[in-house]
C-alpha cells in the first residue's frame, strides 16, 4: 500500500510523526516539499519513501533501514548521521552530504558540494558527479566513491575511510595520499558502483586515497599523552 | 544566520510582479533571522519615476512636508517625499548625488538608505512579514529587487545595522556571514577618506566595493579584490542599476542557491525561497562555487 502526503496540505511534523509510527511498513510518497527542511528524518523502519521535488536541510537524516529516494536536489546535510538503509538523491546535494554517517548507502546521482562525507564513520557514499572542497574531512570509516572530480583538501586529517576518485583531485588535505588499487579494492569498488547503479564503470579507472598515518596521534610515542 | 534573496528579471512581462515575488522570497527566509530587514527595488515607476533622482533616508525626525521643503530649498528643486514605514523616499528632477549632498548638509547625522536613479532602498527594524506589509512591497514593480532579513551578530539591531548597504550610486550589497578583518579594512578606508554610517562589518564590504567601482573596476574585478582582501564568512549579493552578482568566500559555509530561466535570474540563501517563482520547475539550479563571481547584466528594455 502506498501512502501519499502533500507537504502543502499536511504539516512536516505530521508527516514525520506518521513516518515514526511503530511497526511501520509499506511505501510512502511525499509530494510538493518545496525545499522544506528535515523531510523524512529519523525513520527507523524497512519502508520505501519517495520525495518528489527539491528538499532543504538534513533530509533523510539519521535514517535507519528505510530506502529513501529524493527526486530532486537536496540542501545541506542530506542523510547526515545515517545508520543504515539507503538514500538516493536524483539531483545535486549541497554541503555536508552524509556527514558523520555510521552506515548505509548514500547515492548522489549529480554533484555534491563542499564537505561531502565530513567525519563519516562507516557510511558508504557514491557520487555520480563531482564533490566540493574539504570532502571526507576527518573521515573515520566507510567508503566514498566519486565518479567525477574532487575539490581542494580531499581527505584532510583522514583516519581509516577509503576514498575512490575517478577524475582529478584539486588537492589532497593533510595526511591524505594516493594508494595502490589492489585486488580487494577493485572488488570492493566494483560492488559499491553496482549497488549505486553504476555497474558499467571500470573500477580500474579509479584511484584510491587514504590516510598516510603520519599525523601526531598515529605515533605510538605520543600515546602517553592520552 | 541572516537570509538573502535577489531577483533579476529578464522578461518585462514579469516587471509588474517584482514586488509580489520578492516579498514572497523574503518572507520565506524569515526563519533565518527576523530582527530587521531591508529591500532594494530597481525600477518602480511610482516610487522612483524614470529620469528622477532618488534618495532614501531612514528614521528622520521630521515630517515629509518639512523634509521636502528643507531639502528642496537646499537642492534647488521641487521634491516629492513619500513615507514608506520609517523610510522616506525622496525623488525629484535633480541628480541623486545632489540630493544626497543636500541631505548631508541639512541633516548631518541622517541614516541614508541608498541613492541613485530608479533605486528605492527601504530598511527597518522588525520582521520581514511586518515590514513588507508596511512598505507595500507586494505592489511594487520593476526589473530587479534584493532583500535581506537579519539575525544580528556583529552590531546592534538598529536601522543602521539593517541591510542592504547601498553606499554607491545605484549600488546595493547584502551579506550573509561576518567579516573577520573588517576593523583593519575600515581603518584603511577611513584613512583614504571614506566615511561610514555604522559600526557594521557589512558596511565595510559595501564601502570597499563602492570605492573599487568608483575607481573604474567592473563588478567582477571588484568582487575578486574583495575576496583577496576580506577574511571571514560571506555570501554576498551585489547589485547596481544594471547588474546582479553573487560571490561566496573560499570556505563557502554560508548557503546560497542560484536559479536561472529565460525569464529571470534568482538567488537566495535557501531553495525554499525560490520554490514559488514562475517557471522554477524548468530552471537551471545550482550552488555557487567558492570565490567564483557570478554576474549578470541587464539588457536595456525600451519603455
Amino acid at each position: 500500500m502506498t501512502t501519499r502526503f502533500d507537504l502543502t496540505r499536511t504539516s512536516l511534523r505530521e508527516v514525520n510523526q506518521a513516518l515514526h509510527a511503530d511497526g511501520l511498513d509499506g511505501e510512502f510518497v511525499i509530494e510538493r516539499p518545496f525545499g522544506a527542511h528535515s523531510v523524512a528524518v529519523g525513520v527507523n523502519a524497512p519502508v520505501k519513501i519517495t520525495v518528489n521535488g527539491h528538499v532543504g536541510y538534513y533530509a533523510a537524516g539519521m535514517n535507519q533501514r528505510a530506502e529513501i529516494t529524493i527526486d530532486g536536489n537536496a540542501g545541506t546535510g542530506v542523510a547526515e548521521n545515517m545508520m543504515s538503509g539507503t538514500v538516493v538523491v536524483k539531483g545535486n546535494a549541497s554541503q555536508s552530504a552524509g556527514a558523520t554517517g555510521h552506515g548505509g548507502l548514500l547515492v548522489i546521482e549529480g554533484d555534491a558540494a563542499a564537505r561531502c562525507g565530513i567525519s563519516m564513520k562507516g557510511i558508504d557514499i557514491v557520487v555520480g558527479g563531482d564533490i566540493g572542497h574539504n570532502s571526507a574531512f576527518m573521515a573515520q570509516a566507510g567508503r566514498l566513491v566519486v565518479r567525477g572530480d574532487a575539490g581542494d583538501g580531499l581527505g584532510d586529517s583522514i583516519y581509516e575511510a577509503r576514498l575512490y576518485v575517478r577524475g582529478s583531485v584539486a588537492s589532497l588535505g593533510a595526511d591524505c595520499v594516493a594508494k595502490e588499487m589492489r585486488a580487494e579494492h577493485l572488488e570492493e569498488l566494483g560492488g559499491l558502483l553496482k549497488s549505486a547503479g553504476f555497474e558499467h564503470d571500470d573500477p580500474a579507472a579509479y584511484t584510491r586515497y587514504g590516510s598516510a598515518r603520519q599525523l601526531y596521534h598515529f605515533h605510538a610515542r605520543n600515546t602517553s599523552a592520552y | 544566520m541572516c537570509g538573502i534573496v535577489g531577483l533579476h528579471l529578464r522578461d518585462p512581462d514579469l516587471y509588474p510582479r517584482l514586488g509580489e515575488l520578492l516579498a514572497g522570497m523574503l518572507c520565506e527566509m524569515e526563519d533565518r533571522g527576523a530582527d530587521s530587514a531591508g529591500i532594494s527595488v530597481y525600477g518602480d515607476p511610482q516610487w522612483t519615476p524614470q529620469g528622477h533622482g532618488a534618495l532614501t533616508l531612514v528614521e528622520l525626525d521630521a515630517t515629509p512636508g518639512e523634509v521636502a521643503a528643507a531639502l528642496g530649498a537646499e537642492a534647488g528643486a521641487e521634491l516629492t517625499v513619500t513615507a514608506l514605514d520609517t523610510t522616506y523616499l525622496i525623488t525629484g528632477q535633480v541628480e541623486s548625488e545632489r540630493l544626497l549632498a543636500a541631505a548631508r548638509r541639512v541633516y548631518p547625522h541622517v541614516l541614508v538608505g541608498g541613492f541613485g536613479g530608479d533605486l528605492a532602498v527601504l530598511k527597518g527594524v522588525g520582521s520581514p512579514r511586518e515590514l513588507t506589509e508596511r512598505w507595500g512591497l507586494r505592489g511594487a514593480r520593476g526589473w530587479q529587487g534584493v532583500g535581506h532579513t537579519r539575525m544580528a551578530t556583529e552590531s546592534a539591531v538598529t536601522p543602521s545595522g539593517a541591510h542592504p548597504y547601498a553606499v554607491g550610486p545605484g549600488q546595493c550589497l547584502v551579506h550573509n556571514g561576518s567579516f573577520a578583518n573588517h576593523a583593519t579594512i575600515r581603518r584603511e578606508l577611513s584613512s583614504a577618506g571614506v566615511e561610514f554610517d555604522s559600526e557594521n562589518d557589512t558596511e565595510v564590504g559595501a564601502r570597499f566595493v563602492a570605492k573599487r567601482l568608483a575607481e573604474g573596476y567592473d563588478v567582477e574585478r571588484a568582487l575578486k579584490d574583495l575576496c583577496a582582501t576580506f577574511d571571514g564568512f560571506y555570501t554576498l549579493l551585489v547589485s547596481n542599476r544594471d547588474s546582479f552578482a553573487v560571490v561566496r568566500d573560499a570556505i563557502a559555509c554560508k548557503p546560497a542557491v542560484i536559479a536561472e530561466t529565460s525569464g529571470w535570474v534568482a538567488m537566495a540563501s535557501e531553495f525554499r525561497a525560490l520554490a514559488q517563482l514562475p517557471g522554477i520547475e524548468g530552471a537551471r539550479i545550482w550552488e555557487p562555487e567558492p570565490e567564483v563571481v557570478y554576474a549578470w547584466n541587464r539588457a536595456e528594455v525600451p519603455a
